[in-house]
């Protein structure tokens, strides 16, 4: 069955050069985060790597991370999609429709039971079934059918990963995430409002070139890409190590690109990828854009407090403990960062 | 009723753009440290540009301060890869160019020669079969 040739063989049938193996190699390697001594252990796994059946099914979402997944800019994502792995069910991207799909889906299924790989994007919810449904069955069905055979699930995406905008406050369709209703597979998280499309593609590099989940933090997500807070990684760090911040949108500081933390920026307690791997093809990222990190791969953060108002007056309160921190030194910086997620967590849980 | 025209509009100078983020000292420091190490114990380093917080117009100073030497290669697999030997000998800037022109991945190799630039044995020895059998074809 065709599902089952190695990479290697995929590549071979098609004219891939050894150079051109070698090339894509080194781009993969460079897109799972992984050092650039692992590129010929990439390649040794690759050449037999077997080609994935994926089933992706969306839920309440808005179709942000499909659009931003097919916008991945390395050409490994054309052969990704269509040579490396078989997507067998995409609502949005397949040809096929109502019975035609869902045949599609069970075939699929059936045929790689227990082997193929789960992507859900959107949030599920459980208060009335008609919130969200697909061939008049409900997403909670949905999801419990193509897990109970799936190897592994990656929630895509905010809402998948913790409930995302459907679960903000006062949450009207009963939203919860993956995770809150499958307990027995194993789950990667890859949130961002939308994740960022070279981590969508990283995580299912990794499992398709070594068959097994990549290293996961304690929120599920791969330590690869969501290792390191924005903040540690933002190339205006050395502003707020010197206390050099922007007060308004239009000031000096602002123009002069310095650090965007009083403004709200809530990159010290967010963890992902943006600040090194970019947007739109590397151009850039929101700090980078002027504008503060709204925090859009943590858990809740749609109810964290204001956009706009610092990390230290949604935590503490006006006593501004971080910022302090911020104007005190580099070496209080990260300490400093991880205390007020944590405080910022509590702070949380006790208002609600 | 004001018009469009009241509004004052004050232009600006752009902020500098040789403003330092601090990510071009280390990187050509730790280029120097894989050198030396090449020299020692032949060790080749790869350093992977992605993973770098790089600020607006820094990579670009990098490229200056590495500046161009002698060889560059052009690899036609795949899209275009551009392989540049810096102005320090065994030091390398490669590209990894998609079919769209796109940027798929970028490094600094320092080794003697990029291992990709290399022809492999199981290259040679195919290669040296298609000359035979054109040879033979021809007489």
């Amino acid at each position: 069955m065709a599902t089952r040739q190695t990479l290697g063989e995929i590549l071979e049938q098609q004219g891939v050069s050894r150079r051109g193996f070698m090339k894509f190699c080194a781009t993969i390697t460079s897109m799972m985060a992984l050092p650039p001594s692992m590129v010929s252990a990439v390649a040794q796994s690759l050449e037999n790597a077997k080609r994935p059946s994926v089933i992706w099914l969306p839920f309440q979402e808005c179709t942000g991370c499909t659009e931003s997944f097919t916008r991945s800019h390395s050409p490994t994502v054309e052969s990704l999609i269509f040579n490396s792995i078989s997507l067998d069910y995409h609502h949005t991207l397949q040809a096929a429709a109502g019975h035609a799909a869902e045949e599609a889906k069970h075939e699929a299924m059936e045929a790689n039971k227990g082997e193929y790989l789960l992507l859900v994007d959107g949030s599920i919810p459980l208060g009335n079934a008609g919130y969200s449904c697909i061939a008049g069955i409900s997403n909670e069905e949905h999801l419990m059918n193509a897990a109970e055979h799936a190897a592994a699930i990656v929630s895509i995406g905010t809402c998948a990963a913790y409930g995302g905008i459907p679960k903000a406050r006062p949450n009207p369709t009963g939203a919860v995430a993956v995770r809150d209703l499958i307990k027995d597979k194993p789950i990667i998280n890859v949130p961002g409002c939308p994740p960022i499309p070279m981590v969508i593609t990283g995580v299912l590099t990794h499992f398709l070139t070594f068959g097994s989940l990549p290293e996961l933090d304690h929120e599920g997500r791969p330590v690869a890409f969501f290792g390191q807070t924005i903040h540690d990684r933002c190339y205006r760090r050395t502003f707020y190590d010197r206390g050099l911040f922007a007060e308004t949108f239009d000031d000096e500081g602002a123009k002069k690109g310095w650090c965007l933390y009083k403004l709200g920026c809530k990159a010290p307690t967010t963890y992902n990828a943006c600040a090194t791997v970019k947007w739109n093809q590397g151009t850039s990222f929101p700090i980078e854009s002027g504008h503060p990190c709204l925090g859009c791969s943590e858990p809740d953060f749609w109810d964290k407090g204001g956009f706009y108002e610092p990390l230290s007056a949604t935590a503490f309160g006006p006593s501004s403990a971080l910022l302090a921190a911020g104007a005190a030194g580099a070496a209080l910086g990260a300490a400093s960062a991880y205390a007020a997620r944590r405080k910022q967590k509590k702070a949380q849980e006790a208002s609600e | 009723m004001s018009g469009i025209d009241d509004i004052g509009v004050r232009i600006e100078p752009p902020v500098p753009d040789d403003h330092s983020y601090g990510n071009v000292q280390p990187i050509l420091h730790e280029v120097l440290h894989a050198l030396d190490r090449l020299l020692e114990t032949g060790e080749p380093t790869t350093i992977d540009l992605r993973s770098m917080p790089f600020g607006p117009g820094e990579e670009e100073r990098l490229e200056e301060a590495l500046g161009t030497g002698e060889i560059t290669v052009t690899l036609d697999a795949m899209g275009e890869s551009r392989i540049v030997e810096c102005a320090f000998p065994g030091v390398w800037l490669v590209t990894h160019y998609n079919s769209h022109e796109e940027i798929m991945a970028r490094m600094i190799e320092v080794t003697e020669v990029p291992e990709i630039v290399r022809a492999e044995r199981r290259e040679l020895r195919s290669g040296a079969e298609r000359l035979r059998q054109d040879l033979t074809g021809r007489h």
